[in-house]
């Protein structure tokens, strides 16, 4: 559609499609940058049962309350970013702002769409976790975090959250906007000695 | 000198296969793989490497490890070149270039030399005591005293390698991969512990590399190997040779410096990282680093030839070099006879083993003595012989209270000294770790007393010298460490190989070794610092003249201030400060141990933080539009702005006055997407809005924005900016560019620690809106375009308006928002619509000649108009009063924070400095931004100052310089005519208004 054509991720102008590759062969780190998603940071009681109770009639699911834990919907998911914060991420067009203003209205809440405001930059492979470990200062063994976890964090100077998707292992890390290009470049760097492979988003 | 071929036919860690050419001092060598530059120096028969720091004594090879004194060279050269770097720590590699420091023309002639000769002019003290007076002569002094110190030299490129750094978790972290670490490691790894074990060396093994012992009756580094080897099946052990633990911080943080290339020739390793930094957090961490040969204090100790005894056993063991032919050895304990009869096995010839004990029947000296080996118990060595390398040596008896020699010297011809006063435990890091030490009078040393993190020291370090014992202490701490990281440790199977561990007798610590001159007088000196050239008799001068701290005793002679950090020198040094004061040495106690441990290079600190990495970098998301076009940007916090929009052949002072021009006649286009944003939503918002304002809140209309100024708790003005009210309990608050977090971290914290009842949410929306600021006369016209379906007009969207509209067909809003004083709009979309929002404002704008226009220019149309900018006009000393903007404080209100100190009397001083504009007399003078006015223009500064300029510009809409000032009561100047002293003139102005333009604000509204 017509919209499609006029938004731009922030890593538009790296050009990263052409770069792209489906036989990324031997490369121990697989970037990408994800499409454009709505974001909604969801704020609200979360020792309120009441609250979490209506927050899932809502949305389908539960939001997470353990934390730094993602729980996940069919068309959604949501990442716990403190006990009255939550990130819920959805396609473009799931309307998630709406839907959570009408079900949750009259209640002491705040959902605010970010979706524009955020970069995900998608990393993977069999030494996506040694990448992380040279600018992220949180232990990513697959003891202490693993699939189904996120972590507001620091990327060297970057303020990030993360989130693994599977074992692969495969990382989203949401950045600023802003500073997109800054984590890319850094990202690339130290995974140059693995190999770097640019895979579709 | 004739070179001398000293190395072994077989033995040793070396790969005779493989023989590496490296440069010494210009000259051609030849070394083999395994070597330090150290081994194969001395397979060269070299023993001559350096010149000592203060007299340019001649120094050779002291040590084969991190303690080495002497041997500092500068390695390779160019970018490449690394000073201060010490031989025995240089892996030798193809191509390898080093050279003597502190040496000229050449390390056998050296001019410096002469200092030797002058050596009662250069005491303890001397820097302090000489160059104190007169004080201005200090500059003089500093040249020739910088020129004359210092070792190597630094490069003067940039360094061309790449560092980085890792951070990494473990339940145990084993520092030291000897006996008592190898056994801890596979310890702690057989019980399940993720487990990273960091060695210096470049193979595991510690002492076992450089001894001959057997285990389970086979050489003890096949036993290595086999453990090495199980280590590294495990998936959660890390295993690092060539790294150095060089700091323990606080919560079990350590940090390593890996050397991962430096091994190769720096052609080899380019691309890679050469050195990374592994910043560590251990659960728990056990030392095994192991412990340090202590030299003798004795006449004249310092002559090349003089080694440690353990080292060299080591160059003869691991590296296969016999580092001379005929030696002595000169110890105070039974394990230095262990290197003599390894001495002697290799054909070295022993020419004594001269012990300090009168006693000697330990295993060791019976085994030495069925050698054959000559033993003189209870003599001492009182003189050494030989230019550029020992010769011989002189021996006489010591009396039974060791406190002088007697009887006839007796000479004896050798070439090597090996010399042992025992050991000290590698206690850097237990110290570091804030561990308190120990003293341990039986074995002379330091021992890690109560630990003071999730640490346990073991082996060497702990005390414990026999390899067995230290097999034993390495599994007990290797399970205990797991154990305590909560791993099961019951029915681990851990057996020690069989090894033999000869028993020792004491030693006999004498301080300084009796001479036949007492010490002091006479031409020998005694070293206890070689690094730094500090003698006995310096350390005995410093308790003379009342030095009774280890730590000034330290600074003033520079004991243990070396490359080496006094790792030879410290415990010998106490025992010496101990003796002059009558003390014991626990009495006296020891110097702070800090990181690093041993050196670290700066870019291993810096890793990957340097060139465009160095800092952060925030785009807007019309970025690519602006660099494409050729901005000139301009760094506000992290934040990459258009400064200004140079066309072809304009200087900025053109293109300003372009841009400028075009806002104020037809229409501009300017990036304000990085304006902090914040939402507030909630019922409390505009109590919120209320407190961290100055002004009123409560009647701003939906659709409607205001202005604000916020104050600290002190009153100041820190930020300032724009809030619009979007819904019943929804606000948009902007912020300064630079002041967002600030701002957003201000109210978050109130509202935590302070409103806490409060219903709010506060939002960052900073970077999910893209923000076009339209502005200049003909802005309605093209707003009016891009926003069809909205009413622009003035009465449907008067100034400090908002609605929500289509913008170029995007969702969004717009808004009535003027920083330039020109009718102007806001145009907001979300960010991923930003490019496509300004390329249609620039393709809808071209026939008004829509005109991009930087902060420059924003500056400098602001000014016009007198309004504030944060870091000109307020620095955080300037109150809403000061700015003459008590307009925007609230009467009326019960509270805002900073409405107390308002009140304050020093707050309400008629002389406070007050912003003013200032019209120069000179129409085309521009002053100088932060220039300093005066009232009376005296000759010569000083002169009382009243003021100074904030903000000053080239005005085109006025076509004159203008300026904003901070002048002490200013308002009631006006009219006066101030002085702006500078460099070369002085310049008039007459105080007005702030406001040049436009003053009642017609075109603003319009």
């Amino acid at each position: 559609m017509a919209d499609s054509y006029f938004r731009q991720t922030a890593l538009a102008p790296l050009g990263l499609a052409a770069k792209a590759t489906d036989a990324p062969g031997e490369a121990g780190v697989l970037m990408s940058e994800h499409p454009l998603a709505e974001h909604v940071n969801l704020r609200g009681d979360g020792a309120s049962v009441e609250f979490l109770q209506v927050a899932r009639t809502t949305i389908g699911y539960a939001l997470p309350t353990e934390p730094n834990t993602v729980t996940e919907g069919t068309n959604s998911r949501a990442l716990w970013l403190g006990p009255h914060e939550w990130l819920l991420v959805a396609p473009l067009g799931t309307a998630l702002v709406a839907t959570l203003g009408r079900g949750l209205a009259g209640r002491a809440f705040a959902a605010t769409e970010l979706g524009d405001a955020r970069a995900v930059i998608g990393l993977s492979g069999p030494n996506a976790r040694d990448v992380l470990a040279k600018s992220c200062p949180l232990d990513l063994n697959p003891k202490s975090f693993g699939p189904g976890r996120c972590a507001q964090t620091k990327l060297s100077r970057i303020a990030a959250i993360i989130a693994q998707r599977d074992d692969a292992p495969s990382y989203e890390i949401y950045v600023a906007r802003s500073v997109a290009r800054y984590t890319w470049r850094w990202l690339e760097d130290a995974g140059s000695e693995y190999g770097v492979a640019i895979v579709a988003g | 000198m004739k070179r001398r071929e000293a190395r072994l036919d077989v033995g040793g860690r070396v790969n005779r296969d493989r023989v590496l050419n490296f440069t010494w001092n210009g000259k051609p060598y030849k070394g083999l793989e395994g070597d330090t530059l150290a081994s194969a120096l001395l397979a060269n028969g070299i023993s001559l490497v350096g010149r000592s720091f203060k007299y340019h004594r001649p120094r050779g090879i002291f040590s084969a490890g991190a303690e080495e004194p002497n041997a500092i060279v500068q390695l390779e050269t160019g970018a490449y070149t690394q000073p201060n770097v010490k031989a025995t720590q240089v892996e030798l590699y193809e191509g390898l270039e080093a050279r003597s420091v502190n040496c000229w023309p050449t390390v056998e002639y050296d001019f410096g030399a002469a200092a030797n000769l002058c050596a009662k002019l250069l005491p303890a003290g001397f820097y302090y005591k000489t160059f104190m007076w007169p004080s201005r002569f200090w500059m003089t002094y500093e040249y020739f005293i910088r020129r004359a110190a210092g070792l190597g030299r630094a490069p003067k490129e940039a360094d061309p390698d790449i560092y980085d750094k890792a951070h990494a978790h473990c339940d145990v972290l084993v520092v030291g991969g000897g006996p008592t670490g190898l056994a801890a490691a596979l310890a702690a790894a057989r019980a399940g512990a993720r487990v990273v074990l960091a060695d210096e060396q470049s193979e595991f093994g510690g002492d076992l590399l450089g001894r001959r012992d057997v285990m389970d009756d086979a050489p003890a580094v096949e036993w290595v190997r086999k453990v090495v080897e199980e280590l590294a099946s495990f998936s959660e052990v890390r295993l690092l040779p060539r790294s150095t633990v060089f700091g323990y911080y606080d919560h079990n943080y350590l940090a390593i410096a890996e050397r991962r290339t430096d091994h190769l020739h720096p052609k080899d390793g380019a691309g890679t990282p050469r050195q990374r930094l592994w910043k560590v957090r251990a659960k728990q961490v056990v030392l095994a680093t192991g412990s340090i040969e202590r030299p003798l204090v004795f006449a004249d100790n310092d002559r090349p030839g003089v080694m440690l005894a353990e080292s060299a056993r080591t160059y003869l063991n691991r590296y296969g070099v016999k580092p001379g032919r005929r030696a002595v050895v000169f110890t105070n304990n039974d394990n230095a006879y262990a290197a003599a009869i390894d001495l002697a096995d290799a054909g070295v010839e022993i020419g004594a083993i001269v012990d300090l004990r009168p006693d000697v029947q330990g295993p060791l000296p019976q085994k030495a003595r069925a050698r054959g080996l000559e033993i003189l118990a209870g003599e001492a060595i009182v003189a050494t012989h030989g230019r550029n390398r020992v010769q011989s040596v002189e021996v006489m008896l010591l009396s039974p209270e060791g406190d002088h020699v007697h009887g006839t010297a007796r000479k004896i011809d050798c070439d090597l000294v090996c010399v042992s006063g025992g050991w000290s435990p590698t206690v850097h890091l237990f110290s570091q770790s804030g561990g308190k030490l120990t003293y341990d009078a039986g074995r002379a040393c330091f021992v890690p007393g109560k630990s003071k993190q999730a640490e346990r020291s073991a082996g060497a370090c702990h005390g414990t010298f026999g390899v067995a014992d230290c097999l034993d202490e390495g599994f007990a701490a290797g399970l205990a460490a797991a154990g305590a990281a909560g791993f099961t440790t019951a029915g681990i199977s851990l057996i020690a190989p069989a090894v033999e561990q000869p028993g020792e007798a004491g030693l006999r610590a004498l301080p300084i070794v009796p001479g036949r001159a007492a010490v002091g007088h006479g031409k020998a000196k005694h070293f206890v610092d070689l690094a730094n050239d500090v003698t006995a008799a310096d350390v005995r001068l410093a308790a003379r003249e009342g030095y009774r701290s280890v730590e000034h005793t330290k600074r003033y002679t520079t004991l243990g201030m070396g490359p080496d950090q006094g790792k030879t020198s410290n415990v010998p040094g106490l025992a010496i400060l101990a003796e002059a004061l009558g003390k014991e040495i626990p009495d006296v106690g020891t110097t702070t141990f800090r990181p690093p441990y041993t050196p670290v290079t700066y870019g291993l600190l810096a890793g990957r933080d340097v060139g465009e990495m160095s800092d952060l970098t925030r785009t807007t998301p019309i970025h690519e539009w602006h660099a494409m076009t050729g901005a000139v940007f301009d760094d506000a916090g992290h934040w990459r702005r258009p400064w200004y929009y140079p066309r072809a052949g304009e200087d900025m002072a053109a293109a300003v006055r372009r841009e400028c021009r075009a806002v104020r006649e037809s229409v501009g286009i300017m990036d304000a997407s990085t304006l902090g944003k914040i939402e507030l939503v909630g019922p409390d918002a505009v109590k919120v809005l209320n407190q961290v304002y100055a002004n009123a809140w409560d009647n701003l209309a939906v659709g409607r924005c205001r202005y604000g100024l916020m104050l600290g708790e002190d009153g100041m003005v820190f930020d300032d900016g724009v809030t619009a009210r979007l819904g019943e309990h929804h606000y948009l608050m902007t912020t300064t560019t630079g002041g967002a977090a600030r701002v957003f971290g201000w109210i978050d914290d109130w509202l935590q620690c302070e409103w806490t009842n409060w219903k709010v949410f506060i939002t960052s929306v900073t970077e999910q809106w893209a923000t076009v600021s339209i502005a200049g006369p003909r802005a309605r016209d093209l707003v009016r375009e891009l926003a069809a379906g909205t009413d622009v007009s003035a009465e449907a969207l008067p100034h400090m308006a908002i609605r929500e509209a289509k913008v170029a067909g995007f969702p969004g809003r717009v808004a009535r928002i003027s920083f330039t004083g020109e009718l102007s709009f806001e145009l907001s979309v979300p960010s991923s619509y930003g490019m496509a929002l300004w390329t249609a404002c620039v393709t809808a704008g071209a026939k008004y000649g829509l005109t991009p226009f930087g902060t420059e220019a924003v500056h400098v149309l602001r000014a016009e108009k007198g309004y504030i900018v944060s870091g000109h006009e307020f620095d955080g000393t300037v109150t809403p009063q000061d700015l003459g903007m008590g307009w925007a404080v609230g009467k009326t209100k019960a509270d805002f924070l900073g409405r107390r100190s308002l009140d304050r009397s020093d707050m309400k001083r008629a002389d406070r400095k007050q912003l003013v504009g200032l019209q120069v007399q000179d129409p085309n003078a521009v002053l100088p931004e932060g220039s300093q006015v005066v009232e009376r223009v005296l000759k010569a500064p000083p002169m009382p100052m009243i003021g100074h300029v904030t903000s000053s510009y080239w005005s085109e809409t006025l076509k004159r310089g203008i300026a904003l000032a901070l002048v002490a009561g200013g308002h009631a100047r006006m009219g006066q005519t101030v002085h702006i002293p500078l460099e070369d003139k002085v310049l008039d102005a007459v105080v007005v208004s702030p406001v040049f333009y436009d003053p009642e604000g017609k075109r603003l509204h319009g």
